[in-house]
């Protein structure tokens, strides 16, 4: 049974995508299985955070080949707290999808893709071998590639290009990176590593250089400055119910990645690595915040808000203290959340006013009060205002940073805050409060039917507001559990023991 | 041959990184390949060039007789070749409809979606 509960998240997409292909033809069919799914998936990961909450690390050989000869998958509170929310996501964007997304799209395979979108996303997540990684990282970023070409409009087509070239490139990245440490320390297990590494015969230089060639990898992934400029480019061009997805999920798994291997196998040479990502924190978090302050796009400012909040997950690995990792963990799982929503929210309104442009919008606070509402409450969520769910993750970093005195990498933090407030409410001003400019009388007059889709379109942002809402105002037990999600990883013996059975 | 192997590798980088920067399609295509080819032929050297002997465990023994190959790259080579395989198909077909509906070769005309839009 235990070896189940880590299984089915990954067994739950894949049969369901399966299943959806059988369907092919009726998209009603697959919509069903969807949503099957997605409520499976979610109860899983729930039965599976609690099951590691009580017993601690759990791992499962694949074929009973034992560790570290076969692939091991390995669920810690971490991983399991991403695969959660990534199936809290993945329900909300599935409900958008069903009356958000044009029927067309719908029947060229989109169920099952977006299935095997969340496989890649819980394999990645809960896998504990590095060449697995590098596969369950090759499902999901098909499945990006084939959902930003969907449908083959112009501008999606452009981003497809930048996207898959970039990504090819990380891959390969990756793949040398996989190499070096396979012929420097012989092994591909993550457990195995992480005992190799802090060997004397290890190869300190050799590993440091594998582990720049990871960070480069991921660091593409994850769109970290300098290597984010993909990402502005393509992540607004499909529609919204994809966008919201992979803008919400992709690069937090890169992240994800990233923190595992560097808490975890690349520890060895801090001296490079802590200064190294605190530049990179820094920088990221600045450009991806003045990038959005020059756009005038809904989907490109929360495009490069992105780039701004993956600097904060990145602050917390470069502090590298339990608190630290404690807040990146808790702002992962927060700015999955409030990201996706802001997508959404930005679809509703498009959907109503068919235009992303903030100059054409306006006006929505008298005509769409709730939806005003809960823009706002996301908004501040990512602002990092408190009593919402932005500020608890921001506080931890920040503390954690005063602890050990760094003070210029919170006071930029601090700061590039105000500069997302100040995006924020240009959304705010230009979207809802001002008057719409020009006012087109075809658009004004909403059939009872459109009246109907709308109000659906409502529902996936209202849940998602009510768990930004949960973590927020009920922020102890998450925040408890992000610091022991956090202990775990820097406790690696947990980890080697739970693998190794030692 | 442990010697060569390198230098080639070296070149393949080079050469695929140079044809990426450049402004065509197609050597966008050529560039993508090599560059999986580079990557590809790293691992295989990565795991030690041993000629002859393969990781077969005889009937009467537990372990194979050294010297073998070591048999974990060449599984991770395939996976990656496959992989790669994959990608590189649909980028292809990417590009194809790209030129299709573009109507151009060069990738210095692709920079719409870069573009902050003023007047919408």
């Amino acid at each position: 049974m235990n070896h189940l509960l880590i299984m089915l998240p990954i067994l739950i997409p894949l049969y369901g995508a399966i299943l959806s292909l059988f369907f092919w033809r009726s998209v009603r069919a697959q919509q069903v299985i969807g949503i099957l799914a997605q409520v499976c998936l979610l109860i899983a990961s729930f039965m599976l955070l609690f099951d590691i909450n009580e017993n601690g690390i759990r791992t499962t050989q694949v074929g009973s080949w034992p560790a570290p000869f076969g692939i091991t998958l390995v669920a810690d509170l971490f991983s399991a707290m991403i695969v959660i929310t990534g199936s809290i996501t993945g329900m909300a964007v599935y409900l958008f999808s069903i009356k958000g997304l044009d029927k067309a799209r719908q029947t060229f395979g989109y169920y099952p893709v977006l299935l095997v979108l969340q496989l890649g996303v819980s394999g990645a997540c809960l896998t504990g071998d590095l060449f697995n990684l590098f596969v369950w990282f090759e499902v999901l970023l098909i499945c990006c590639f084939v959902l930003i070409a969907l449908g083959g409009t112009k501008p999606q087509l452009e981003g497809a290009i930048k996207y898959v070239t970039i990504n090819f490139l990380a891959t390969n990245f990756l793949l040398v990176g996989i190499g070096v440490v396979y012929g420097t320390l012989g092994s591909l297990n993550l457990a195995e590593l992480a005992v190799l590494v802090r060997t004397p015969a290890a190869h300190p230089a050799l590993i440091n250089m594998a582990g720049m060639f990871f960070l480069i990898a991921f660091g593409i992934k994850a769109a970290i400055f300098p290597l984010f400029f993909w990402l502005p480019a393509s992540y607004h061009t499909p529609p919204i119910a994809i966008s919201a997805f992979i803008a919400g999920i992709i690069t937090k798994v890169g992240m994800y990645a990233l923190i595992r291997l560097f808490t975890l196998v690349f520890v060895t040479d801090q001296d490079l690595t802590i200064p190294l990502f605190t530049v990179l924190a820094g920088f990221t978090m600045v450009i991806g915040v003045l990038g959005a302050a020059s756009q005038n796009d809904f989907r490109k400012i929360l495009s490069f808000h992105i780039v701004s909040q993956i600097g904060y997950m990145l602050m917390g690995l470069a502090l590298f203290t339990p608190l630290a990792i404690a807040g990146s963990i808790y702002f992962i799982i927060h700015n999955i959340m409030v990201k996706t929503n802001l997508f959404l929210i930005s679809g509703v309104v498009a959907h109503r006013h068919g235009t992303f442009a903030l100059k054409k919008l306006g006006g929505l606070y008298l005509q769409q009060p709730l939806l005003s509402v809960l823009f706002f409450i996301s908004a501040f969520s990512l602002a990092g205002i408190p009593p919402f769910s932005g500020f608890w993750g921001k506080f931890m970093l920040a503390k954690a940073g005063f602890e050990i005195d760094s003070f210029v990498i919170v006071l930029v933090s601090l700061a590039v805050s105000l500069m997302t407030i100040f995006s924020m409410t240009k959304i705010w001003n230009e979207v809802f409060w001002k008057k719409k400019p020009v006012v087109d009388p075809l658009l004004e007059v909403m059939t009872e039917q459109e009246q109907r889709h709308n109000r659906l379109l409502h529902l996936p942002v209202v849940i998602m507001t009510v768990f930004i809402l949960f973590i927020g105002l009920y922020a102890e037990p998450v925040v408890a559990m992000a610091q022991l999600a956090a202990e775990q990883l820097l406790n690696s013996e947990l980890y080697i023991n739970a693998v190794l059975k030692r | 041959m442990e010697l060569i192997l390198p230098f080639i590798i070296g070149i393949l980088f080079s050469a695929s990184l140079y044809l990426i920067l450049h402004r065509h399609f197609f050597k966008l295509i050529l560039g993508l390949i090599l560059f999986g080819l580079a990557t590809n032929l790293f691992l295989f050297v990565i795991g030690r060039l041993t000629r002859g002997g393969s990781a077969i465990i005889e009937p009467d023994e537990n372990v194979a007789v050294e010297p073998f190959a070591d048999p974990v790259p060449q599984a991770l080579l395939l996976t990656a070749i496959v992989i790669g395989f994959g990608i590189q198909s649909f980028t292809i077909v990417l590009i194809k409809r790209v030129y299709q509906s573009f109507g151009t070769t060069d990738l210095d005309d692709m920079n719409t979606t870069d573009q902050i839009e003023e007047n919408h």
